[in-house]
């Protein structure tokens, strides 16, 4: 559905991003990770035809997002980090507007708003000015915006932004439930947000892509190490020195006094033979279970350590 | 075109739900009306006076001494005033980022463009209408003659399209208003007085400055007279402003 190749995109002589390539399918839900100026918003500009690119092309449905663009604008619905509010207009009027210029034919524009408004749950503020609401609310707007024309194509950059948990979780509600019926591009440096609704993420570091892959994916390849977390009930304090014994363990930490952070190599599945030391020196047994990597971790380590790109 | 009138309408609604609109009006209804009411003052003191000469009543005519230098007064003001309606036209929409709303949807950018220079122009002619009660008047107390008002009308707002053409391409440069009035107004200005210089250039590139002058082009329509080549003048330079607006939009997009 949205085939990226070799885009690159210079502000004048700073190059944003570098050679971007990546397919996205219909349906569905990636997500772009990275800092603060990695080349997210200009990926997802060029992506919505707003900016051309310098070199490379992007292409949705066979369409190429800067000659063939009007084709693209009419499946495809946008909220940029900065949601376009007309801070002197209604909610109701601005909605309007938006499916008017999106291509909503005159005689469906209010049948369309009023299904936004229903879908954003904006019904209490429909006739209120948007300048006067509440940041939540103004993201909601902004959203509804989107999606008024009912594109097959959202593109959301960093639409979490700036907003408290409740209303992050509530936004958050939404997008997954526009998941069911859309292809979604969705941007961020949150990473909960990330792992909570996208399938498949992109992350993009300075301009350039780091990683491609689904989250499972991600967090497998990368490690190089498994790690095991051993809570007991009697810490002893030898059980330091009888776990470094063992042949595959790589380093133990204890967190607490009874809890101890095992780094084994990859596949050696120790859960056996730990447990088996613990009966046998009565350490009483709490918990034994594997530590899966988070977001977090891969996305220092892919942005920050300078790994080998994976891919 | 449905598309511009889309972005037009939506121009005017916040041309009318912000002060600017009443307040650029009022100034503009309150200059023009005191400046008519001195020209018609001035008319009545000479039929006066002439009332006592019978010869001198020959050049008397509302058309010639009330009309036209009303209009022409007019097109002073409107050089003062349409910079601040046209300000906002780009400059608002990209500082508060909402141009990127326009960019992502099906609209060409020539009809963004278009919308935007017609939303000021209606708002223009509804003051320039606005300022018709003055006119409407001097049919309750004389006799002037409909053809010259008509073609004035015309050439004002003609001239008023080429100020507007000028403010939208000026409001595309920059993400200040202010700066965007600015530029309007000196290069406004600059048109209306280029034909200054014809006085002391050549005899060729004095004829040229005279053809580019803005308001040289305006007297033969408050004289009654429609030519062609100044329509051909006025539409030229409003389609060329456009063209340039539509080229800065563009390559910004470059940049």
């Amino acid at each position: 559905m949205i085939e990226v190749e070799n885009l690159t995109r210079y502000y004048g002589s700073r190059r944003a991003i570098n050679n971007l390539s990546f397919q996205i399918e219909k349906g569905e839900v990636v997500g772009f990770l990275g800092p603060n100026g990695a080349g997210k918003s200009t990926t997802m500009n060029i992506i919505s035809c707003i900016l051309p690119a310098s070199s490379g092309s992007a292409k949705i449905n066979g369409f190429d997002t800067f000659e063939q663009s009007l084709k693209i604008r009419k499946i495809i619905g946008y909220l940029p980090e900065t949601p376009p509010l007309y801070p002197d207009m209604t909610v109701a009027k601005y909605l309007g507007f938006a499916a008017g210029v999106r291509g909503v034919a005159a005689n469906k524009i209010s049948a369309a708003v009023e299904k936004v408004i229903e879908k954003c749950s904006l019904k209490d503020v429909g006739h209120r000015i948007i300048g006067r609401l509440s940041k939540g609310y103004q993201q909601r707007v902004g959203l509804a915006q989107a999606m008024v024309h009912d594109p097959e194509i959202l593109i959301l950059d960093e639409p979490t932004i700036g907003l408290d948990p409740i209303q992050i979780i509530e936004i958050r509600k939404l997008i997954q439930e526009l998941a069911a019926e859309h292809t979604i591009i969705l941007s961020s440096h949150i990473l909960p947000e990330i792992t909570q609704i996208c399938k498949r993420v992109i992350i993009i570091n300075e301009g350039e892509i780091a990683a491609v892959d689904s989250l499972d994916g991600l967090t497998a390849s990368l490690r190089k190490s498994e790690r095991l977390s051993l809570t007991v009930r009697e810490p002893k304090k030898d059980i330091i020195g009888k776990l470094n014994d063992m042949d595959q363990v790589l380093s133990v930490a204890s967190e607490e006094d009874n809890q101890f952070l095992i780094e084994c190599e990859l596949r050696s599945n120790l859960q056996d033979d730990i447990a088996k030391l613990a009966l046998e020196n009565h350490w009483g047994i709490v918990e034994l279970k594997p530590l899966a990597m988070t977001l977090e971790d891969i996305f220092l380590k892919l942005t920050l350590e300078e790994k080998e790109p994976v891919t | 075109m449905k598309n511009s009138w889309i972005i037009a309408k939506r121009d005017l609604g916040s041309f009318f739900s912000s002060p600017i609109f009443y307040v650029v009006t009022t100034v503009f209804l309150i200059l023009y009306s005191f400046i008519f009411i001195n020209i018609l003052n001035f008319f009545a003191m000479q039929s006066m006076q002439s009332g006592q000469f019978q010869q001198m009543g020959m050049g008397l005519n509302l058309n010639e001494m009330v009309i036209e230098p009303s209009f022409q007064n007019m097109a002073v003001i409107l050089l003062l005033i349409i910079p601040i309606i046209t300000m906002r036209s780009f400059a608002e929409e990209k500082k508060s980022k909402t141009f990127r709303l326009l960019l992502s949807s099906p609209v060409h950018l020539k009809e963004i463009v278009f919308g935007k220079f017609l939303a000021c122009m209606i708002v223009v002619t509804l003051m320039v209408l606005l300022s018709s009660y003055s006119i409407g008047f001097l049919f309750f107390i004389g006799e002037p003659d409909i053809g010259p008002i008509l073609t004035g009308y015309l050439g004002i707002l003609l001239m008023a399209g080429c100020y507007v053409s000028v403010g939208v391409f000026a409001s595309s440069l920059t993400e200040n208003q202010i700066v965007a009035a600015v530029i309007t107004f000196g290069f406004s200005l600059f048109m209306w007085v280029i034909g200054w210089g014809a006085q002391t250039a050549g005899t060729t590139t004095g004829e040229v400055l005279q053809y580019l002058s803005i308001i040289e082009h305006l007297d033969r329509f408050l004289k009654g007279m429609i030519e062609t080549s100044d329509i051909a003048y006025y539409l030229s330079f409003i389609i060329f402003g456009l063209f340039l607006c539509h080229r800065a939009l563009d390559s910004n997009r470059w940049r």
